[in-house]
């Protein structure tokens, strides 16, 4: 969410929490707040945590899929990377994955001008890298030249465009940066979530000399490293572990003045396996899991409660399952089995028709043991800021599905549908084979359509066989494909939204829209994402959910719930349905007993 | 010759086992695609014979009751009885092994997650394994008996060309090979083509082995002293390959086809269990066994798991059968026994 005026200082970074104290208390407080950086010269200005006050120590073990392919957070594209970055640096702005909203990092506060291009953030003082030495606003702007400079090739230099072109960073004074961006930009605050703030001093010669990302590879001693965020790298061990010490220059501090975060250390270990990551953490030798699938949660919800460990199902994530017909022009394609279908595959009535006939409650039943919620549009009701709503998620009824499939011209020869031409309707639905999921809700839906008349095949295909024949060949009927956002805003889903975005899976990099309402959507998210007013921008988006219902280009089918497990004497645990879900509290995190099994 | 005792008996078996197999998928009790979509993951149904009252009674199930907080537990109500009759005719002309009276159900192994009755699954996903097997090494072998032959009786460039090719085969991962064409093959296939290409793909991989086995069976029989007489008399090569050759190989493809059927039947199950081999809603043991892994881990639904008991036991069945079938090869060969 935007504020026009975002002023989250010390005190509003609690969210007005505050217990009422007396005006001389208040005044004292703000006194010796304003005064401290003055009086205790290098302290920082903590932010002050506002979760409950746990007691310092301990040790927390926690399994990732994979290794970290690197720990330079300039080119970590990989789950596992960016995971480890999140624990090792912090960025400027933050989104607050339980929220979705932006809060104050490293930066105190932030404010825009009036014609939303400007940006001014104020750095806290006294702030501190893990290796003692202090960071400034020298390291804010060596970080944004490095990650804009086009001879390193940093991944996340895109996500920065805007309009085409790139913002420009200047120091205002000792504390402060101005950003200038090309145009109006809405979601511009959340641009700077996941922008790690690097150490100029250990980086700059390895910059200068070009060889920036062969610093912070998987094999770089810890004494290379340093980084803003909970913890610092103690040592690792490929292929077995990586420990994680507490950074002694956090800047978060507890209620109760305890600097932030109390544990002492964390290990990952890295278990690519998730069956053994689920007995791993069903025998306690793991303490986190942020990924359980529907049938692990059910075997741990089954354990005694003696061993039970503390669940949470979040409800729906920003994961779904759809289903969705080729729409390409097919017309010089020369795959003459797809033009021959193409009179219903591409026809409105045919997707409603479809849809109607799916039984989306019972593949959220069955396939995800009820741990996963029917969608109607693209955006999933995890998806709290920007969920609108407006459409309800169709109704099952296969009378109607025929009507529809009736007025189109089909008829049906006994029990088989057929087109005017007296061929079978049949189609076949191409999957990810490594998705069990996707296999079993696929088998739903041949069943369902079978109820109409219409033939359906499954092709399960090798992964990247299956993406390839979407985007580039071409040569497909229907595919079932699972989408995960990394974020909540809709500019997240522009890529595939806008006709001549290359993820328009159902027909991709259009050079002109292919049908009016593909144009209107494009208008829709342009012109929301220049939009200053949030009332304007979720009006539009919710404009475009309902184009989407309407014409269903992808059929929405469930969203899988985000379950997640924690051991039953941790506490101050959080989570989200956003990435990475538990990893983000775990400077707050801590144990309730002492002596816990390592 | 304690061996030559057994040896009928284990073929036999094997074939009856498959028989059975096919036999009784033709009697399941439910249609190997019908999904209970009320029953998901229901564990065996247990079949009774005494009542809450304590009393005997004929075979009968309860009434099952899926719990209401849970997907895939179970309650039952035994106030409610459904008898268990054998050999029932069903509706469609065929004749069901067992069955609960409507609307009971009787799950003898249990339903997988959309509610597909494992038993009948395992019984049509076993027809669908073993023809595949028996397909494949059918085709393998012709193309084994071909290329073996020709490179043994002609020699020299077809010898070399021939047997080169197969050596290059039995190099390549054959598992890679198969996900690879599998991805660059059409998708809209109906299923009977895609299994049909798979047997094909199968068995163009796997002619190599027995063709070189072959290739060797050739050329030392070609050198045999009655052979070259047979030659010096003005024998053709068809004669010869009729009267001396093939009956020497018979042994041979015996053994071989003992031995390819199960790892033909391994590799469908591989394709299968990687969600490349036949595809649904039609089963078979791999796609069955593809979420075992996880069913056992995290569900303990050890029941989902039947299948690869049946695949055990063919594969069991069908190493005994090639055994006896490679003893028999070798007469001359037995020590003699200790005593």
């Amino acid at each position: 969410m935007l504020r026009p005026k975002c002023k989250q200082s010390l005190g509003s970074s609690r969210d007005g929490q505050g217990r009422p104290i007396g005006l001389a208390t208040l005044l004292t407080v703000a006194l010796v707040v304003s005064l401290a950086p003055r009086l205790w010269g290098q302290n920082p200005e903590y932010l002050i945590s506002r979760s409950a006050v746990g007691k310092p120590g301990g040790r927390l073990v926690f399994s990732l899929r994979a290794e970290p392919k690197t720990l330079m957070p300039l080119n970590a594209l990989d789950a596992s990377s960016k995971e480890i970055q999140g624990l090792l640096h912090s960025d400027l702005v933050h989104i607050h994955r339980p929220s979705q909203e932006t809060r104050p990092a490293l930066a105190r506060e932030w404010s825009r001008s009036r014609d939303g291009k400007q940006y001014t953030l104020q750095l806290r003082r006294g702030l501190k890298f893990s290796d003692g030495q202090p960071l400034t606003v020298a390291d804010v702007l060596f970080t944004f030249r490095v990650l804009l400079d086009e001879n390193v090739k940093a991944p996340g230099r895109d996500l920065l465009r805007v309009d085409g072109k790139f913002p420009t960073l200047r120091a205002v004074g000792e504390n402060a940066i101005e950003v200038t961006l090309p145009a109006p930009y809405a979601p511009a605050e959340r641009l700077f979530d996941s922008i790690a703030i690097l150490p100029r001093h250990k980086l700059e010669a390895a910059y200068l000399a070009g060889k920036l990302l062969e610093k912070w590879t998987v094999g770089a001693p810890s004494s290379e490293l340093a980084g803003t965020g909970p913890f610092r790298l103690k040592e690792y061990l490929p292929g077995q572990r990586m420990v994680l010490e507490r950074n002694p220059h956090y800047w978060k501090r507890d209620t109760a003045g305890v600097q932030l975060p109390y544990l002492d250390e964390v290990v990952v270990i890295f278990s690519p396996n998730p069956e053994a990551e689920l007995l791993r953490f069903r025998a306690g030798d793991t303490h986190l899991h942020s990924r359980l699938t529907a049938r692990g949660y059910g075997s741990l919800e089954r354990l005694p409660l003696e061993q039970r460990p503390i669940l949470k199902d979040l409800g729906p994530g920003l994961e779904q399952h759809f289903l969705f017909f080729n729409q390409n022009d097919l017309t010089d394609s020369g795959l003459s089995a797809l033009l021959a279908k193409r009179g219903w595959l591409q026809d409105v009535r045919f997707r409603r028709a479809v849809s109607m006939a799916i039984d989306r409650a019972g593949i959220a039943r069955l396939v995800f043991q009820g741990k996963a919620s029917a969608l109607s549009s693209h955006v999933s009701p995890g998806n709290k800021l920007w969920y609108s709503g407006a459409s309800s998620v169709p109704v099952r009824s296969v009378d109607e599905a025929r009507r529809q499939l009736k007025a189109m011209g089909l008829t049906w020869k006994g029990e088989q549908l057929v087109d005017s031409s007296g061929n079978a309707v049949s189609f076949t639905v191409a999957m990810n084979a490594a998705n069990t999921e996707q296999r079993q809700m696929a088998a739903m839906i041949q069943e369902d359509l079978r109820a109409l008349g219409i033939t359906v095949s499954l092709a399960p295909l090798e992964f990247r066989s299956l993406i390839d024949r979407v985007l580039n060949t071409k040569d497909y009927e229907a595919a079932i494909l699972a989408l995960r956002d990394g974020d909540v805003d809709p500019t997240a889903q522009m890529p595939m939204l806008l006709s001549s975005g290359r993820m328009h899976f159902w027909h991709p990099n259009q050079p002109q829209p292919a049908t009016a309402w593909e144009g209107e959507i494009d208008r829709l998210m342009k012109r929301q994402v220049s939009e200053i007013d949030p009332l304007k921008r979720k009006t539009d988006y919710a404009q475009v959910q309902r184009i989407i219902s309407r014409e269903l280009p992808f059929l929405g089918l469930v969203s899988p719930h985000v379950l997640i497990g924690a051991h039953r004497a941790l506490r101050n645990v959080q989570s989200a349905v956003l990435a990475p879900h538990l990893l983000e509290g775990l400077d707050e995190i801590y144990w309730a007993v002492e002596n816990i099994k390592p | 010759m304690r061996e030559c005792a057994w040896r009928l008996p284990a073929a036999v078996t094997l074939l009856s086992w498959y028989m059975l197999l096919a036999g009784l998928a033709w009697m399941a009790p439910y249609s190997w695609r019908e999904q209970h979509r009320d029953f998901p993951a229901a564990p065996p149904t247990r079949i009774r014979m005494v009542d809450p009252a304590g009393e005997w009674r004929m075979p009968f199930v309860c009434k099952m009751v899926p719990s209401s907080d849970s997907v895939g537990s179970y309650g039952e109500d035994c106030r409610v009885r459904y008898p268990v009759s054998l050999l029932q005719p069903a509706g469609d002309g065929r004749m069901v092994l067992f069955r609960a009276e409507s609307p009971g159900l009787l799950f003898l192994f249990g339903t997988d997650d959309l509610g597909r009755d494992v038993f009948s699954r395992s019984l049509a996903g076993g027809t669908v394994t073993f023809a595949t097997g028996l397909l494949a090494t059918m085709v393998a072998l012709l193309l084994a008996i071909l290329g073996g032959c020709l490179a043994g009786l002609l020699g020299g460039w077809p010898d070399l060309m021939i047997s080169r090719g197969a050596e290059l085969l039995m190099a390549l991962p054959v598992l890679y090979v198969l996900l690879a064409l599998r991805a660059a093959l059409p998708i809209q296939t109906p299923p009977a083509v895609a299994f049909a290409l798979a047997v094909g793909l199968i068995s163009i991989l796997g002619w190599a082995r027995p063709a070189r086995l072959l290739r060797g069976v050739v050329m030392s029989t070609r050198n045999e002293g009655y052979v070259m007489a047979a030659r010096g008399f003005g024998a053709g090569p068809i004669y010869l390959l009729r009267k001396h050759i093939f009956p020497r190989l018979r042994g041979v493809l015996g053994a071989q086809a003992a031995i390819l059927i199960p790892e033909f039947m391994l590799v469908e199950v591989a394709l299968s269990f990687l969600g490349l081999g036949v595809a649904e809603p039609v089963p078979s043991w791999g796609t069955m066994l593809s979420s075992v892994q996880y069913d056992l881990v995290a569900d303990r639904r050890w029941w989902l798991g039947f299948p690869a008991v049946l695949l055990t036991l063919s594969i069991l069945l069908s190493g005994q059968v090639a055994r006896t079938l490679e003893l028999q090869l070798q007469p001359v060969a037995v020590a003699p026994e200790e005593s």
